[in-house]
């Protein structure tokens, strides 16, 4: 396992009355690509910003490399950010840009100039030297920005939800780009989102995020598979959460339905939360299924159908790629592999970060 | 709202520039192209050639210039510190910041600089609090010292005010990324914030270059008459002489350089937004 590059130990941080993070401990390998997903307000830019060194904790420490840096003002921390509007200089040209963190660190012109070109020729934008950041589309400023951090060589990039402002098509491809940047660099990542297919698809590491606390840390397998709490099966993808009880090892009563599922250890008689993924439930025959509902609603959604089913007073999201007509009786059958089972919320904040969704 | 609507909105302020701008105006062109007996005259040549309005334009010009050096020197670490302050106390009391320039402009300038007048004379407020402190006396009224002293007063509220706006308007982005980027605080000023805030100096090197320039009240007060600056030589000319064509016409050649500062910070403003949307041609 990989040396820890940063680690923050047990921050807090509030704003006026409103408090942000509360004893936060986290920590991030060295060539690691770690994502903070979570909603907006939920404290993730304020984690980011305070490794930047544009806010500082009220307390706790934030050590780099085993030093401790919580102190030190941004220009003499080695890690970049690349801001979520870009922030490009708008008075200065592309190559002016790139090069004014090497001009502050007086490095000599060959070298500059030497870097300037590598950067463009990374984010394959060669010739562009020249222009001014207004001239470019939002996904060419976005890798300008991240031209003008990395010519810096940090030891950690800090990427403000870079992709937010960019649409679909060209988010996917930046998302490639910068999986392939990462691994061409060879330098850690803290990327920052809300988006959580961005998370899934790039990250070594989630860490899901809601009200200033850590709901989950994992990698994207495991968060998706294996939620540990309803907010983080709710935030990561659609989700049916439904209220069970655990009636001994390997079977769940869920409206008042006997399931065989593979999780043990919860106790006998014990309530639950049952996460099903919506491509997970099959449906059946209605004599098949464990329990049987009514169709209300079919989306064709491109590479599946998305369909409502209405079964014992519950809304189950179904996807599939055969799709059923409205009002037809049908099945609901799942496979005990795909159930995943969670302890219901103990602390009230977790309970809050439930229903504050 | 539809055109003709807007139109008939901007009629009172259409009437308002004609009469009392673009009309008096061409009067002063027409009196200053004429003589007396109603022909074409050369008035405005004269006037630019005569060696006493000569030194009183270059004395004016230099008076100006210096005090609008002064007010940028001022209010521009100014504006930076209040921008500062206004940024962390919160929308709210950046009206209190501005509230804090504008109010000496509440009262009539006339009043402020027969202030200046009394605070500097050699029996003064200075003076004697200099007198009873055992220090030598300052001796500056009615001398060149007085009037730019007078003139950077007056005109600081019009060199902050825009400096200040514009830096309030600078995305704080710009500044944390500068920062990230290995800039100190200095270096992020001059680099970043001073660039970013052209437009506001432009304009405040406007609004007080030209109100000095054309001012005769400061000079009068606390020069002691001694200086004439142009616009003391503009104002003799219609009260005591009550010589319209020649005042008219000393006015047209003061006019040429106010205009010249405009097409000034006019082309400077222009470039750079020129220069901000430009495409991949060099510099």
């Amino acid at each position: 396992m990989a040396e820890r590059l940063v680690e923050l130990q047990n921050i807090c941080k509030s704003f006026g009355n409103t408090q942000v993070l509360d004893d936060l401990n986290l920590y991030i390998r060295e060539n690691e690509f770690l994502t903070l997903l979570g909603p907006s307000g939920c404290g993730k830019t304020t984690i980011l910003r305070i490794l930047g060194g544009f806010e500082s904790p009220d307390s706790g420490h934030v050590m780099f490399h085993n030093k401790d840096i919580t102190n030190l003002p941004p220009h003499s921390r080695e890690l970049n950010t690349v801001f979520q509007k870009y922030a490009l200089f708008p008075h200065m040209t592309i190559a002016e840009n790139i090069a004014f963190g090497l001009k502050i660190k007086k490095k000599s012109e060959s070298y500059i100039k030497d870097k300037i070109s590598y950067a463009l020729k990374l984010v394959n934008l060669d010739g562009f030297e020249n222009r001014y950041p207004d001239s470019l589309s939002g996904g060419q400023q976005q890798r300008i920005a991240i031209a003008r951090a990395i010519v810096n060589e940090p030891k950690m990039l800090l990427l403000d939800e870079p992709l937010g402002a960019l649409d679909l098509k060209l988010r996917q491809d930046m998302q490639y780009e910068l999986i392939r940047l990462k691994n061409e660099l060879g330098i850690t990542f803290l990327y920052v989102t809300h988006d959580q297919e961005e998370a899934l698809t790039m990250s070594d590491t989630i860490v899901v995020m809601n009200q200033g606390y850590i709901q989950q840390i994992g990698t994207p397998k495991d968060i998706y598979d294996e939620p540990q709490n309803a907010f983080v099966a709710d935030f990561i993808g659609d989700s049916n959460i439904i209220p069970g009880i655990m009636i001994h090892d390997k079977l769940v009563k869920i409206l008042d339905a006997n399931f065989d599922c593979v999780d043990t250890g919860f106790g006998e008689n014990k309530p639950v939360d049952v996460v099903i993924r919506p491509e997970d439930v099959d449906l059946v025959e209605p004599e098949k299924g464990i329990i049987t509902g009514t169709v209300t609603d079919v989306l064709f959604k491109g590479v599946h159908y998305e369909m409502c089913v209405m079964a014992r007073d519950f809304e189950w999201i179904v996807q599939s790629t055969d799709s059923f007509p409205v009002d037809s009786k049908v099945g609901i059958w799942v496979d005990p592999f795909n159930i995943q089972i969670m302890h219901k919320p103990e602390s009230e904040d977790e309970k809050a970060a439930v229903i504050d969704l | 709202m539809n055109k003709s609507k807007t139109t008939l909105l901007a009629a009172p302020y259409a009437v308002w520039s004609a009469g009392f701008v673009v009309i008096p105006l061409f009067i002063i062109l027409f009196y200053g192209l004429t003589s007396e007996n109603g022909g074409l005259s050369t008035g405005i040549l004269q006037a630019a050639a005569d060696p006493i309005n000569q030194k009183a334009l270059a004395l004016s010009i230099v008076f100006s210039l210096i005090a609008t050096l002064i007010c940028l020197l001022i209010a521009y670490p100014l504006s930076l510190v209040l921008s500062a302050l206004s940024g962390k106390a919160g929308r709210e009391n950046t009206t209190f910041f501005t509230m804090l320039f504008i109010l000496p402009m509440w009262i009539n300038s006339l009043i402020r600089t027969i202030a200046w007048q009394n605070i500097l004379e050699r029996t003064g407020v200075i003076n004697r609090f200099l007198n009873f402190a055992g220090l030598p006396e300052l001796n500056i009224i009615n001398k060149p010292p007085a009037i730019i002293l007078g003139m950077v007063y007056d005109f600081l509220p019009f060199m902050i005010l825009p400096i200040y706006n514009s830096i309030l308007k600078i995305n704080k982005d710009y500044i944390d990324a500068a920062k990230d980027l290995g800039a100190n605080n200095i270096q992020t000023i001059f680099k970043v914030t001073l660039p970013l805030s052209l437009p506001g100096i432009i304009a405040g090197i406007t609004m007080v270059f030209v109100p000095s320039l054309t001012t005769f009240v400061i000079s009068d007060i606390l020069g002691g008459g001694k200086i004439l600056l142009v616009g003391n030589i503009v104002e003799q000319l219609f009260t005591l002489d009550n010589d319209w064509h020649a005042g008219s016409a000393l006015s047209c050649v003061l006019m040429v350089f106010i205009i010249i500062n405009i097409l000034i910070s006019e082309l400077s403003e222009r470039k750079d937004l020129s220069e901000n949307s430009k495409g991949g041609i060099e510099l």
